[in-house]
């Protein structure tokens, strides 16, 4: 074993000058602060674009003000696969493991920064140009591609003869997923190593907090799943741009034409490909939160995560899983039924670690001493969230049942709920659990309550009446219900959830004023206002730009240890002297290391 | 209430364990470790392009099957092979050299490495001019499915800027530990990844020239 300790990352010197501090940083905080910011543009921009389909579904014919032409179904279909690609890519991908990650996985685990920290600048201001590109292809001839966030060729590898928006518009969104795709593989290795090679001394495996565990095991899922995808990307442009066919089948006939350039390629392929990625991507847009509910709701229970060991093996058995089950997305694919009754098992597979999940975060509830902080809400939040989208899973992963539901509404409701939603609400938890640590001040507890209270029955209300619209047979991605006759009926419906829609949408701004007024004026925040465990707690908030200030913290405990019996306090951090511990234990005096005495008051 | 233990320890057992912090579990470095996580990644996409190749091979009827002549399609590319391999066996050299901390021998091992494989991409370019000059492309072919000449140039191409980039990266490497800049593990890690590239040749050549001899 090397000598080198915890701070071997620290090889930077303490930056100068407003460019080397704020913009291309090397430090991972400001660099995790840097993607939460640009999550946060994104996530408002797609926010809008949902606005916009959502006007559209109930109000067929409405004027939107700033657009000059009429709203076509084509542009409805535009912002539906810009709204898909900014959430998934752009959001759920960049804010919960970039962001958040960034900043806490190498505080948690006791290290001066990353293992390559250029190497973490790159990756952010790669994905800042990845992000750019895309936002480019609302400004070119013809606007944003029409082919939904999955890109399904033959129509994306077609041209501008496949409708508008296919042609330079399309370009630039394949270019930019390419873009991002390398930027989240040299963000996948930066994790990976850091979590591997930096760990401070007697920080075992077993005593990694579990939002370590699961940034850890999406970054696995990210290193995995983004070099394929940029296989299909390469691919999907060559087709595009010099004249080949991989995804594109001969004699196809679009607009009227013969497609005679085009012969031997296979559209399926691309599902392949692209699901071979884009399953594993829905756990890299989701393990994250599951991590920080874990982490939260053990701090807020005031008891040690129920069954650690087996959320680890949870999170590892969910992040394997998740790359055995892509064929679950083509399921009308035509493929063999015993491909299909394959892929039907492995995906029920999945229930059982989200059910070891699941009952875990219960029994860690079960007999606390729960203080409902707005961090405890939204990852209470998370939990109904995660087991009211994982049912409805359950019914698409059986091909019976998939037949007729595939593309409709129900499907729809389900990916919202645990990709979007869900994950959504792990990010809302992160960001109100360690605002006081990023920032140095407290978020406004009575706000963050009121943007619960909308947000968590708005979504539901959104999303649950969409199942319904699913068994009657509502076709996703459709722009207009008034064309057929028996969507007709379910137009009050679409209304109904439009409406819902604006109120949570507004609410999201009081999180947003909320966010912005706490950095100015919140109340000075304490090293460990949540009476926490893990090493990010024993620092100052926020903390200094080498995270210890030179000092190199050693691990003693796990990262739960609360309400230990006998102990004066009612958590244990990681980093307490075991002999203060043992003396707590004994004498009831309070046993304390430097930096855990200034603690609020409860 | 069941009794609670409490699990701290930092006694001699616990470090013994490598993986319990302080340090690469693998006493390797970081830069190390980085590469071959990158070399799994890249693999990745790899291992797509050739499912790519086999999946429309396969889809294909009139996909062909018999291409490249003995000569000079595979004698060219076999000579090609054998240079590959003998760069990384100068690679080898190159890393025994460096920790050996032979400066000299080290530098002279790695520019022999080059020159492997620029005689690598100068082969391979003399060898795609051959195929060009017989009318096949990106998108066409003189032998039957169009998708043969993609999934040729679109694969071979990828690894021939691999290379490029190896020869490139090697080249910095060298310039840097001829004056001492950087670290023996430097040497080896560029090493890692021009085995692998010399790797992924071992699967294309096979799967895209044996398998289409035209005897």
């Amino acid at each position: 074993m090397t000598t080198h300790g915890a701070t071997t990352a620290h090889v930077h010197k303490a930056p100068e000058g407003f460019i080397w501090k704020y913009v291309f940083s090397q430090d991972h905080k400001v660099i995790g602060i840097q993607y939460f910011c640009l999550a946060l543009f994104a996530v408002f921009l797609g926010m809008t674009l949902s606005v916009l389909m959502r006007m559209r579904l109930a109000w067929p014919g409405v004027k939107i003000p700033f657009m000059s032409s009429d709203f076509t179904p084509e542009m409805y279909l535009a912002l539906l696969t810009m709204h898909g690609t900014i959430m998934v890519f752009m959001v759920l991908t960049t804010a919960p493991q970039s962001g958040f990650g960034n900043y806490f996985l190498p505080i948690q685990i006791g290290a001066a920064d990353m293992a390559f920290p250029v190497l973490n600048m790159l990756s952010f201001w790669t994905t800042f140009v990845s992000l750019m590109v895309l936002i480019a292809a609302f400004f070119v001839e013809g606007g944003a591609p029409i082919g939904g966030w999955t890109a399904y060729p033959p129509l994306s590898a077609l041209g501008s003869i496949a409708g508008p928006g296919q042609g330079a518009g399309m370009t630039l969104w394949i270019i930019s997923i390419a873009i991002f795709c390398a930027a989240s593989l040299m963000g996948a290795i930066n994790f990976i190593t850091t979590t591997i090679d930096l760990r401070a001394r007697g920080l075992s495996l077993m005593r990694l907090p579990l939002t370590v565990w699961a940034w850890f095991v999406t970054a696995i899922l990210s290193l995995l799943a983004f070099g394929v995808l940029l296989a299909a990307g390469i691919l999907l442009l060559l087709d595009r741009v010099a004249g080949t066919s991989f995804f594109i089948p001969g004699g196809l006939v679009v607009s009227g034409v013969v497609q005679s350039q085009h012969t031997g390629g296979s559209p399926l392929l691309w599902q392949h490909l692209f699901w071979f990625f884009g399953h594993p991507e829905v756990y890299i847009a989701i393990l994250p939160g599951m991590g920080v509910a874990s982490h939260v709701l053990a701090t807020f229970a005031r008891k040690p995560v129920f069954g650690y060991r087996a959320m680890v093996y949870a999170i590892c058995g969910i992040g394997f899983l998740g790359f055995m089950v892509w064929g679950h997305h083509m399921f009308i694919s035509g493929m063999s039924p015993y491909s299909a009754f394959a892929f039907s098992i492995m995906t029920m597979a999945i229930g059982v670690p989200s059910a070891i999940k699941t009952f875990n975060w219960l029994g860690t509830l079960w007999g606390g001493q729960i203080r409902l902080t707005t961090a405890m809400l939204f990852a209470l939040g998370f939990v109904s969230l995660f087991i009211s989208g994982g049912l409805s899973g359950l019914f698409l992963a059986q091909p019976a049942l998939d037949l007729p539901l595939h593309d409709t509404y129900f499907v729809v409701a389900h990916f919202h709920l645990i990709m979007g939603v869900a994950a959504i609400f792990g990010i809302f938890t992160a960001t109100y659990y360690w605002f006081p640590k990023m920032y140095g001040r407290m978020m406004s507890e009575g706000l963050g309550k009121l943007h619960f209270a909308i947000t968590l029955p708005g979504v539901y209300l959104i999303f649950m009446p969409m199942h319904f619209l699913g068994m009657a047979g509502h076709p996703r991605r459709y722009a207009d219900l008034t064309g057929v006759a028996y969507l007709k009926d379910l137009l009050p419906v679409q209304q109904f959830i439009t409406w819902v829609a604006f109120a949570t949408i507004a609410a999201q701004f009081i999180f947003l004023f909320n966010f912005l007024w706490s950095l100015k004026f919140g109340q000075r925040a304490e090293i460990n206002p949540w009476r926490a465990t893990t090493l990010e707690w024993t620092i100052p908030s926020p903390p200094p730009w080498d995270n210890f200030a030179g000092h190199e913290p050693i691990v003693y405990h796990g990262p739960y240890e609360y309400s230990v019996p006998g102990h004066a306090e009612d958590f244990i951090p990681q980093n307490q002297d075991p002999a203060s511990v043992a003396r707590s234990l004994a004498s009831g005096v309070p046993g304390g290391v430097p930096g855990n005495d200034a603690r609020l008051k409860r | 209430m069941t009794e609670h233990k409490l699990d701290a320890t930092l006694d001699a057992s616990a470090i013994a364990s490598p993986w319990s912090g302080g340090g690469s579990p693998f006493a390797i470095g970081s830069k190390k470790l980085g590469m071959w996580l990158f070399i799994i990644s890249d693999a990745l996409t790899f291992t797509a392009l050739l499912m790519t190749y086999s999946y429309s091979r396969l889809a294909n009827p009139e996909w062909p099957r018999s291409v490249f002549p003995i000569w000079p399609a595979i004698a060219f590319s076999t000579t090609m092979t054998v240079v590959l391999l003998g760069s990384s066996l100068t690679m080898v050299m190159a890393v025994a050299a460096a920790n050996r901390n032979d400066r000299k021998a080290a530098v002279k091992w790695l520019i022999a490495t080059m020159v492997g494989g620029l005689a690598f991409v100068g082969l391979h370019l003399t060898e795609w001019h051959h195929l060009i000059e017989e009318g096949a492309t990106l998108w066409k072919n003189p032998w039957g499915t169009p998708l043969f000449g993609a999934t040729f140039f679109g694969i071979t191409g990828l690894h021939m800027t691999h290379v490029m980039i190896g020869v490139i990266y090697m080249g910095f490497i060298a310039g840097g530990f001829g004056r001492g800049k950087f670290t023996p593990e430097d040497v080896e890690v560029s090493g890692l990844y021009w085995h692998f590239v010399d790797l992924v040749w071992m699967f294309v050549f096979p799967m895209i020239y044996l398998m289409s001899v035209k005897y």
